[in-house]
């Protein structure tokens, strides 16, 4: 990887490569290379887990011009979204794609990710599958103090907002206050609507990397909500996002015969 | 006796001039309703039911154009949409998605609208005041 990345330097096909370093405590870091020599820093190992599909498209690493991105499948899935979006063009960025057994691809075209992701089957960890299935089977007063008991320890810092790929704003409703649509301080439901607004607002565009939920300090389990919201939009609407650009938006089209048994 | 407070957010083109209808006929119905007026059922956020929730409303009503006569065309497909993934939310969240009736009514339906609104009331005065989302508003008054 780092002599791939190296390469790239030097021949000015791209201006940074984005990846990942070791950092503090045993643990890596999001390290972005701008010549041969920093790109000798960069590490691969099953502790890379962050998506850094989120940096594509932040004004500060942009400004670099065009990035290389270590990618693993989330990676690459929230670099299509973000071109369904029109976030990125083709061509705006090379993704160094590393899978299970180690093996690295370049992938220079959104087509070429395209072709490798039609090879593989979206799926969530088994663990967040059973979490679903856990709450699915409860009642609904279960469920409510489920997550009123998670949502009292939010603080608010909105970092599960920072890690996600697909939000991008530039200025968040959360951060409008004429009208002020989320209360500012961290109250339960204050906090219950922060992440009911967040949800809706990924609904048929989350990639269900887990990211969201990784980040939270207080380890709520907030990746649940957009996670079960896209099963929801594939099992209504057959929709499936980041897989390829023709996927569309399903949230901002419709079918003249759409469900609707609970109209009245 | 328990009074339900019940917010209805309806389009201007069918359902507001269904309600009128129903004034019009002299049809008689609750008036625990408090009849907000939008330009389109696709204008209306989920984050104004959140709020009117918040704000203390124990029911509300979703109402608009049926399928196919959106003075927009597709404003109300887009709703649809929008309503089915949100209900799917709320009820993942553990919030009572049977507080909100979701329906059309057309300009023509006066009728339609009283029984909307009578059903509606009873379903609201069964289920009793909404106690489990009104801390918030409490919460920020207190402070």
């Amino acid at each position: 990887m780092i002599e791939t990345a190296k390469k790239l330097l030097k021949n000015g096909d791209v201006n940074i490569v984005i990846g990942y370093s070791e950092g503090s405590q045993g643990r890596v870091r999001p390290f972005f290379a701008r010549n041969e020599e920093e790109a000798e820093n960069l590490v691969y190992d099953n502790r890379c887990t962050q998506n850094l599909a989120m940096y594509v498209s932040k004004k500060e690493i942009s400004k670099y011009g065009k990035p290389a991105i270590v990618a693993n499948i989330h990676t690459l899935r929230g670099i299509i979204r973000l071109a369904v979006e029109n976030q990125i063009k083709d061509g705006d960025l090379i993704a160094l794609h590393i899978n299970d057994k180690d093996e690295m691809t370049v992938c220079s075209t959104l087509e070429e990710i395209e072709t490798h992701l039609a090879t593989v089957t979206p799926q969530i960890s088994d663990e967040d599958k059973v979490m679903i299935e856990k709450l699915d089977a409860m009642s609904l007063t279960e469920r409510r103090n489920f997550w009123e008991k998670e949502m009292e320890n939010c603080i608010k810092c909105y970092a599960c907002r920072q890690a996600c790929p697909l939000c991008y704003c530039t200025q968040c409703t959360v951060e409008v206050n004429q009208p002020q649509w989320i209360p500012v301080e961290a109250s339960i439901d204050g906090n219950l609507e922060w992440h009911i607004m967040r949800a809706m607002h990924l609904s048929g565009r989350c990639i269900s990397c887990g990211q969201c939920g990784d980040a939270c300090p207080v380890g709520i389990p907030i990746h649940l909500l957009p996670m079960k919201l896209s099963q929801e939009v594939k099992n209504i609407y057959g929709s499936i996002s980041g897989m390829n650009r023709s996927e569309g938006c399903a949230m901002a089209t419709y079918q003249p015969g759409d469900k609707e048994n609970f109209i009245g | 006796m328990f009074e339900p407070k019940i917010v209805a957010f309806v389009c201007n083109w069918c359902t507001y001039a269904g309600a009128d209808l129903t004034g019009t006929n002299r049809i008689k119905y609750s008036p625990d309703v408090k009849i907000i007026r939008f330009p389109c059922t696709g204008r209306i956020d989920f984050m104004l039911l959140i709020k009117a929730f918040s704000n203390g409303a124990d029911g509300i009503i979703v109402s608009g154009c049926h399928p196919n006569d959106c003075h927009y065309t597709s404003g109300n497909f887009h709703a649809r949409r929008r309503w089915t993934i949100f209900r799917s939310l709320l009820d993942f969240m553990g919030i009572d998605v049977n507080r909100i009736t979701f329906t059309w009514v057309s300009a023509a339906e006066g009728a339609k609208w009283a029984e909307v609104v009578d059903s509606t009331v009873e379903k609201i005065k069964k289920l009793g005041p909404y106690k489990e989302y009104r801390p918030i508003a409490n919460e920020i008054v207190e402070e």
